[in-house]
């Protein structure tokens, strides 16, 4: 962080400021990873309150709507004398067969016009399982003609408020998972780094073993080990196990890495001399100095996860049905038949990209912003 | 460097031991075994299988003795006689089953890793001497969404686009009349024809960040002294560029084939069963979930295999590249 970083800040703050207040000073003056800090804040908001964003009930099946396409809404209505206001509106689509191939065909009705209600009452859904709601962001106004904003899949359920759903498991087994891999490339790593020796040399043939291994191999072995009529949770909970079991080893050897710089560095020899004890040095003077090293590298991690579980459920060896993850949606994409006649089967796959890249775009700027040395 | 190669190569014994042994816990760790899945489909179709069957049944292939009697007899057998058992569901031995697949999944990640290469080495290198142009812009961009699609996400567009704007059909290695066929020039000239997709689907996230990292590594050594020095002499900048700093950003390159394999063969697996090629990862899938466990065992122990063969090589290779890595 040079002088030109921080042109625009008053020297003397600069001078006094702290470690945090540097960081987000030059993190502020990165703008992909400005954007990329509000798109994934924005996407952890849906995963809290999913249903408050959904249109219509996840799981609800409607045999009437199956393969319906995405209802294209319009924002200006016209009346008929001319005037027009915004409201936004969808036309209703009626079922009939095609003469020649007998398939089921949905016609939008052009005619009529069913209008969106913003903040309006829907299914109940829980918040977090604490207390039930029924306001949405928007709904349609007639109960009986919901709006399929992005389609409907096999058995007729609204791909729009899957997706949705999907965003709390999708993007929470990227979290817990990193948390886990945190705990043990902490823990192993720190202890490879601060005392070198055999332990290190252990450690790191361990890890170096582990990052040579192709995961995805290991991944379905044990993945086919998971009972299938194991509840949800636990099944869940055993995924983020088995990513976090390979995904530990890079952040072990990033830790270790920052570990090894420091233990030579000035101030803990300081610290050592003055007789503070191992704990105290590790964890007041050493491990304040690298966090945010270690929160960029959780950073980027995260998207590593989420495509993992994605690759995972879409074989059908990560979450199962009815647990709704992006993985699992995508799994009705799977073969050419369904993706020829709805393509917006595809939807869950756009979010998986949108959520990684702005992960990947916070991660890489707060990794510049945390590096001292960065010009 | 002999010294260093040797110590390398012994290092490998190790880890091979662990891999074999780790293949075979993976492949134990379903509850039941395959004669509980053959009993079921059995069921299935309403026949009955008594309990001395099924016990028959399990001595006959071994799987009522202790797991370590199992593995020793497995990896003994490999070793020794080069047997890798017999497939439960196939009736026919692991070897038969496997090695053309393997084969195939070799040739794809290798023709994966040159075209990765050709693809991120001069993008890499006009990303950073254009540093801020619009070709850079758009590499980055490029390169950014590479690493944020899942390869088999990438594959499904893919053959959406084919199979309704094309109108023809993508997946598979060869076209319907070699399927069967023994090889010949004509058959590795049609496998060559439809190796180009998969490789380029698996080429893409590899490429994204291997451009990332030529470029950081160019940036770095552009503003360095001899540089200047060398356009002082009156260098063409050509010349320049591939002459010294080029090479010194090599070396990442090299390193590459120790983390890119893991990535790649792991993508190559999705893809594979995505697109319904004749490589490991379909059949993997399969046996994994048959619980056909020799089957997958020799898959997954092959694999890993080859993977540490070739960080071993890559490891080699950089330091025959690179002095400073030997003297660690």
């Amino acid at each position: 962080m040079t002088d030109v970083a921080f042109a625009a800040i008053d020297q003397r703050k600069v001078a006094v400021a702290s470690q945090w207040q540097l960081v987000w000073w030059a993190f502020k003056r990165h703008r992909l990873a400005m954007i990329g800090l509000w798109v994934t804040a924005f996407f952890y908001l849906i995963a809290v309150i999913p249903g408050f964003f959904a249109i219509n009930d996840p799981s609800q099946q409607n045999a009437r709507a199956a393969y319906q396409p995405p209802q294209g809404l319009h924002f200006i209505d016209t009346a008929a004398d001319g005037s027009w206001s915004f409201r936004p509106y969808f036309h209703p689509t009626t079922l009939k067969r095609d003469p020649q191939t007998l398939a089921a065909v949905h016609v939008p009705d052009t005619s009529r016009k069913i209008y969106v209600t913003m903040f309006g009452e829907g299914y109940e859904y829980s918040v977090l399982g604490v207390f039930s709601a029924r306001t949405h962001l928007f709904v349609s106004s007639e109960a009986r003609q919901p709006l399929f904003l992005l389609g409907a899949d096999r058995l007729g359920r609204c791909v729009w408020s899957r997706i949705m759903q999907g965003t709390q498991i999708s993007l929470s087994v990227g979290l817990v998972g990193v948390f886990l891999s945190l705990l043990l490339g902490i823990v192993l790593g720190g202890i490879s780094g601060y005392y070198g020796g055999r332990i290190d040399f252990v450690i790191q043939r361990t890890i170096e073993f582990i990052l040579a291994l192709p995961t995805i191999p290991i991944w379905l072995a044990m993945a086919a080990a998971l009972p299938q009529d194991w509840p949800a949770t636990l099944n869940y909970f055993m995924i983020t196990v088995i990513l976090s079991l390979t995904g530990w080893a890079q952040l072990a050897r990033v830790v270790r890495g920052r570990f090894l710089s420091l233990r030579t560095e000035e101030f803990v020899t300081a610290a050592r001399l003055d007789g503070a004890s191992e704990g105290r040095i590790i964890f007041r003077h050493m491990l304040p100095s690298f966090a945010s090293h270690i929160i960029a590298s959780i950073t980027l991690a995260i998207p590593a996860m989420i495509l993992a579980e994605t690759s995972l459920s879409f074989l059908g060896l990560g979450l199962q049905p009815p647990t709704i993850s992006w993985g699992v949606l995508l799994r009705e994409a799977q073969n050419i038949r369904s993706i020829a006649t709805a393509p917006w089967l595809f939807a869950p796959g756009i979010a998986v990209v949108i959520a990684v890249i702005a992960l990947n775009f916070l991660g890489d700027g707060l990794r510049d912003a945390a590096d001292p040395y960065n010009k | 460097m002999l010294k260093f190669i040797a110590k390398r190569v012994l290092w490998m014994i190790p880890s091979l031991v662990v891999i074999s042994f780790m293949a075979f816990v993976l492949i134990q760790l379903p509850p039941g075994d395959y004669v509980t899945t053959y009993i079921a489909t059995l069921a299935a179709s309403n026949e009955v299988v008594d309990q001395n069957t099924a016990a028959d049944l399990r001595a006959r292939f071994g799987l009522d003795q202790p797991m370590i009697v199992q593995y020793w007899k497995w990896i003994t057998g490999i070793l020794l006689r080069g047997d890798f058992g017999l497939s439960f569901e196939w009736q026919q031995p692991v070897g038969d089953l496997i090695w053309e697949r393997m084969a195939l999944t070799l040739v794809l990640t290798f023709a994966t890793l040159l075209a990765t290469w050709g693809l991120a080495l001069p993008i890499g290198i006009f990303s950073a001497v254009r540093k801020y142009s619009i070709g850079d812009y758009i590499a980055t961009f490029f390169s950014f969404l590479g690493l944020a699609i899942p390869s088999f996400l990438l594959a499904l567009v893919l053959m959406y686009l084919a199979a309704v704007e094309w109108g023809q059909e993508v997946g598979g290695l060869f076209s319907e009349q070699y399927l069967n066929a023994p090889w010949s020039l004509a058959k590795v000239w049609d496998l060559i024809g439809h190796l180009w997709i998969p490789v380029i689907i698996l080429a893409v996230s590899g490429t994204a960040s291997l451009i990332r990292v030529m470029r950081a590594n160019m940036l770095d050594e552009l503003n360095k002294a001899y540089v200047t020095t060398a356009r002082a002499k009156g260098l063409s900048e050509f010349r320049l560029l591939m002459k010294y700093p080029v090479r010194l950003a090599l070396n990442p390159f090299i390193s590459t084939i120790a983390w890119l394999l893991p990535n790649l063969v792991s993508g190559s697996i999705i893809v594979a069963i995505v697109l319904s090629l004749p490589t490991a990862g379909p059949l993997l899938l399969q046996s994994l979930m048959s619980q056909d466990m020799y089957l997958a065992g020799a898959f997954i122990l092959l694999i890993c295999t080859l993977t540490l063969i070739g960080s071993l090589i890559s490891d080699i290779l950089l330091a025959l590249v690179d002095p400073r890595i030997r003297l660690e």
